[in-house]
């Protein structure tokens, strides 16, 4: 046998198959099926919780309300919808780049990766700041024995952070350390209010009423003073912001699949960004020049696009229904 | 590649500005809530909710056949890909949501209280 020698990509792995796609781009397209169908359990399972707890799960529109340098106004959406543009718009300059590569114009294939990794750097840091909004909270609320979550709200409905009406009272309350301990256990940082503070805090202002978990008419029910008074008795925990184990917004399980599902969905974005990087610089480098071909592009391109697929389906079912 | 490759720049910014117009109107959507779509009930959930899941595979469509290109790819491809997908999510969605369903229903009705 001859040497061989290879001008097209294809000859290495046989040419293309009966799908009409080399190895490569087909094998992309089977890993992409088969996270597809992961992050479709993610979103199943979470329906599933939903479904389970139809009464009680938190609106999303009251939880994601926040935009940056608007502090404490009610802006519920624009923000994530503001991140779907981003990552759309990534998606186009890197199909522009797949474009560009068809037809060997390395300078625009470089361009438009790199605005795409630029999209990329801007959709994760926006990521970053909703998750901060996330955990730390802004009004507070407190759990019950039976671990219901109430809520505060003013005459109008209006939500009521703990801050506006809690009582400050002569006692104190040290966080428990492992160094402090007689045996290596600790405890998580204190809420800003003990459990006293805010019930005589709400007896003292007779204009404050409880907010339940529950829904009727797509609203969550409003407790009258005397129901919210008793209500009262049984709390055992303040609530600020959110951890795995509790969220001032409700069902416990909300803020379990917030993490999993954008942390998951956050992560295959960031790998997406180091892919792209080191395809940026091949590029640069004149790799797929010397190739003849930017298929290799086209590979992350659909990788990239996924990602921006996995987020349209987040952005509808974690803030849209 | 089996297929000729003439520049699709314009289709891509065509697709774009229709995903836009399709963002926009959720967004409009989710934040006026109209409440004769809001408040009323269409197969088991509201037809705003419809609204958003339709509108949402209609931008999942788009992204598969513009973006990632399956428009110019052989169908036994597409197929393969899009078929197994659409048939695993309806079916699991299916199973799962009617059990949620049912675990709720289980919740409400039962002796024993869960959230209180």
């Amino acid at each position: 046998m001859g040497a061989t020698v290879i001008s097209h990509e294809d000859a290495l792995d046989g040419g293309p198959g009966p799908l009409g796609a080399t190895y490569g781009k087909m094998m992309m397209w089977f890993f992409i099926l088969s996270d597809a169908l992961t992050f479709s359990g993610f979103l199943a399972a979470y329906g599933f919780s939903r479904f389970k707890f139809i009464e009680t799960w938190p609106i999303a529109d009251e939880v994601f309300n926040h935009f940056p340098f608007m502090h404490g106004v009610d802006a519920p959406m624009y923000y994530v919808a503001l991140m779907t543009f981003i990552l759309i718009f990534s998606s186009v300059t890197m199909v522009l780049a797949v474009d560009a590569g068809h037809h060997m114009k390395k300078t625009k294939v470089a361009f438009y990766m790199f605005l795409t990794i630029i999209g990329g750097f801007i959709f994760l840091g926006s990521q970053a700041w909703e998750w901060k909004n996330f955990i730390k909270g802004e009004f507070g609320a407190v759990e019950t024995r039976g671990g219901s979550i109430l809520q505060f709200v003013n005459a109008s409905g209006e939500r009521v952070a703990l801050a506006d009406f809690a009582k400050v009272l002569p006692e104190e309350r040290v966080q428990h350390t492992r160094d402090k301990g007689v045996w290596f256990s600790g405890e998580s940082a204190l809420p800003s209010y003990s459990v006293a503070e805010v019930v005589e805090g709400f007896k003292a202002n007779p204009n404050i009423l409880v907010r339940t978990e529950f829904i009727k008419d797509k609203q969550k029910v409003v407790l009258t003073r005397e129901e919210s008074l008793k209500r009262l008795e049984d709390v055992v925990y303040v609530v600020e912001g959110a951890n795995m184990y509790r969220n001032e917004y409700g069902s416990k399980l909300f803020a379990n699949f917030f993490f999993f599902i954008t942390g998951f969905h956050g992560f295959h974005v960031f790998s997406g960004v180091l892919i792209n990087i080191i395809i940026f610089f091949n590029v640069l480098l004149g790799t797929y020049e010397k190739r003849k071909s930017y298929e290799m592009v086209e590979k992350v391109g659909l990788y990239w696009h996924f990602v921006d697929l996995v987020w349209v389906f987040v952005f509808t079912f974690f803030y849209l229904v | 590649m089996a297929h000729t490759h003439e520049s699709n720049t314009k289709r891509i910014w065509y697709v774009f500005g229709l995903l836009s117009i399709i963002t926009i109107v959720e967004v409009a959507f989710g934040i006026f809530k109209p409440e004769s779509l809001h408040l009323t009930s269409f197969l088991g959930t509201s037809p705003l909710n419809w609204i958003f899941i339709i509108l949402t595979i209609v931008k999942a469509y788009y992204i598969m056949w513009a973006f990632m290109h399956l428009e110019g790819e052989k169908a036994s491809l597409r197929w393969s890909v899009v078929g197994p997908l659409v048939f695993l999510i309806l079916y699991l969605c299916f199973i799962v949501l009617v059990e949620g369903n049912y675990v709720y229903e289980v919740f409400n009705t039962g002796h024993m209280k869960w959230i209180f």
